[in-house]
């Protein structure tokens, strides 16, 4: 009996990623002032100009990896990218509206760990310039007129409470009945929201019912899984897509990698939940790089008679 | 008959509970009882279900989980058998293979013809191996939602019973889709054309239990929890040691008292005193008589009207500050 006690307590963090942020996370990307911090300051240069990239660890040029769209130029690592550039990178010039911005996370069950959830809101809003983990709108996509939703990694690990859910459902049910394509890109290593409790994990459900009837209606709806898309994330709208797009080496997956081994116990294989695991295993329909993305949405719009 | 050991459930708190059973054990087995003896019984008696009461009335959360993961606690092969009249497996995703995490068939209960959809854990060593401790792979999603589909052709109410730790987290469940299987479910679910009702009757863990938890009406029985992570999973990331799950099973508010309040579940079923796995018969009982009041209930509902309210159930559920746009 020991032992299957045992067993079921090590099976039990199952659930870890999908409230839970174990992953690479935008702390980890080289664009965030902490990773160069313990290495020898070099006089005379400012600070943040260079960086070296977590892929090939090649030194590099900020400037230069900005130019294209934050990928390195020596072996086209694909870098975090914030939510707001995101849409700066994908939609026409000066085209996007933001929806439901009004919406705000509170903090529903008092929720306390070392930190508590009302506190930890205050600091994430004031690091981020974020209000909750996802920006939501209308815009353009090369003159096609597109919803589009957006989560951000770098928001409590891009994971969804209640403002994510609603945000995204508004969205779906405005894009449903203004009859628009939908686009969601998701960066969420840290999946449903723990500080929010069930209220968070039913926003999976809620989320993946409205993109249901948004399906019923006829809609086009395109997932594109950024680095990282885990647990309840991964595990609703992002893998709910017509068309589901990964950009390169990102990491997608239900349970996090740490979990997984801490259960079975065994080393995992090279290259598990990336974006070309995914692809090899049939749950991802292309691997888009990040410069070509803009123009892969559209031409899918095109196909698909919107 | 020694009193120093500890609750054959394994529950230090029970210990009250347990020493009283002890006694009175003693006391049956003595033969030729006198007159006191039998006071003295009746007495014991009555103080057994006193303390069962305060004990059970009093439950911390974490307290809660244990009894939810209690190894007697009625599964859903129990149900199948106390409250149903026949239960005809179906087997297979016809995609890869037969999960045993999740049974799924035909089922009569009263005049009713159901679908049941549920975890299951297992008994014994081999049972859990089996089935992996009730946690479910891509599989017995595929399988669920196969045999609800079908379900849902011949316009049979789906029943599911939700126990499980979590989805299983393993090389193979990654590479067949955990994540699209279980969001696929909820996708399909949320319109499938049938009702469907959705009973947690132990653990409610995370993504695995929403897996199959999509429905018209969804009940809670009294000790059981539904949580968006397990408290050790919680302790983990947020105090960095699963050491901490007490507290963060304090945290989560995942009991069914904080799960009605919060609007999740519609219904808590009421355990017979001193949880399930004291009287399975009379929860069965009572989980038969819930089912069956509420699938009359519902099979008044025109579809239309089934479908719109079990779309905005789950659209209301959310906590946020609207604050009026200038």
């Amino acid at each position: 009996m020991a032992s299957s006690e045992q067993l079921a307590s090590d099976a039990t963090p199952v659930t870890e990623t999908v409230g839970a942020p174990n992953l690479a996370s935008p702390s980890q990307a080289p664009m965030s002032e902490g990773s160069n911090s313990k290495r020898r300051p070099k006089r005379g240069v400012p600070e943040g100009l260079w960086l070296r990239c977590p892929g090939c660890a090649a030194v590099i040029f900020r400037n230069e990896s900005e130019k294209r769209l934050n990928t390195c130029p020596e072996c086209d690592h694909h870098f975090y990218v914030s939510a707001s550039q995101r849409i700066q990178q994908v939609l026409d010039e000066g085209t996007f509206e933001e929806w439901d911005a009004h919406l705000m996370p509170t903090d529903p069950l008092h929720f306390k760990d070392q930190k508590a959830y009302a506190e930890r809101l205050v600091a994430e809003q004031q690091r981020t310039g974020l209000s909750d983990a996802a920006i939501t709108g209308g815009g353009m996509i090369r003159a096609r007129r597109v919803a589009i939703g957006v989560t951000d990694s770098a928001f409590i690990m891009g994971s969804m409470g209640s403002v994510v859910g609603e945000r995204l459902v508004r969205l779906i049910e405005r894009a449903t009945t203004e009859h628009l394509p939908l686009i969601i890109i998701s960066g969420s290593g840290g999946g449903a929201r723990m500080h929010e409790g069930i209220l968070s994990l039913m926003q999976m459900a809620k989320v993946s019912a409205a993109l249901a009837r948004y399906d019923s209606a006829g809609g086009l709806f395109i997932s594109v899984l950024t680095n990282p898309t885990m647990g309840g994330v991964a595990a609703s709208f992002a893998s709910l897509g017509d068309v589901i797009f990964a950009e390169p080496k990102a990491l997608i997956g239900f349970a996090g990698p740490r979990t997984i081994k801490a259960t079975i116990r065994i080393e995992l294989p090279k290259g598990f939940q990336t974006s070309e695991f995914l692809v090899e295993h049939g749950f991802v329909d292309r691997i888009v790089p990040r410069a070509k993305l803009k123009s892969e949405i559209a031409r899918t719009i095109d196909y698909c008679g919107w | 008959m020694a009193t120093q050991d500890s609750p054959a459930s394994g529950l230090a708190f029970e210990q009250p509970i347990y020493d009283l059973e002890v006694r009175i054990r003693e006391l049956e087995q003595a033969g030729n009882k006198s007159a006191q003896t039998e006071d003295q019984l009746r007495s014991l008696r009555r103080e057994l279900a006193e303390v069962t009461r305060k004990v059970y009335s009093e439950l911390s959360p974490w307290e809660m989980v244990q009894v939810a993961r209690h190894k007697d606690r009625p599964y859903t092969r129990d149900y199948l058998n106390l409250a149903f009249e026949e239960f005809v497996e179906l087997y297979g995703d016809r995609r890869f293979g037969d999960d045993r995490a999740i049974l799924t068939g035909f089922a009569k209960l009263d005049q009713y013809k159901v679908m049941v959809v549920g975890h299951q854990k297992g008994r014994t060593y081999k049972e859990r191996s089996a089935c992996y401790f009730g946690c479910a792979h891509p599989e017995g999603y595929r399988k669920a939602l196969l045999k609800m589909r079908m379900a849902a052709k011949y316009k049979l109410p789906v029943i599911c019973f939700i126990d499980t730790p979590g989805a299983y987290p393993g090389v193979g469940a990654e590479e067949r889709g955990q994540s699209q299987a279980i969001a696929e479910n909820m996708y399909e679910m949320s319109r499938l054309d049938t009702p469907i009702i959705c009973v947690v009757i132990g653990e409610g863990g995370s993504g695995g239990a929403l897996g199959i938890g999509v429905g018209d009406r969804v009940a809670i029985l009294e000790h059981a929890y539904y949580s968006v992570i397990s408290p050790e999973g919680c302790a983990g990331i947020l105090w960095k040691s699963g050491a901490h799950a007490e507290k963060a099973a304090e945290a989560l508010r995942f009991t069914s008292k904080d799960l009605l309040e919060f609007g999740i579940v519609d219904t808590v079923l009421e355990e017979p005193l001193g949880g399930a796995h004291r009287d399975h018969h009379r929860m069965a009982a009572r989980l038969k008589m819930f089912l069956i009041k509420t699938l009359r209930e519902l099979a008044q509902k025109p579809s239309a009207e089934l479908l719109e309210g079990r779309y905005q159930k789950f659209r209301q559920i959310g906590v946020f500050l609207e604050t009026p746009v200038v």
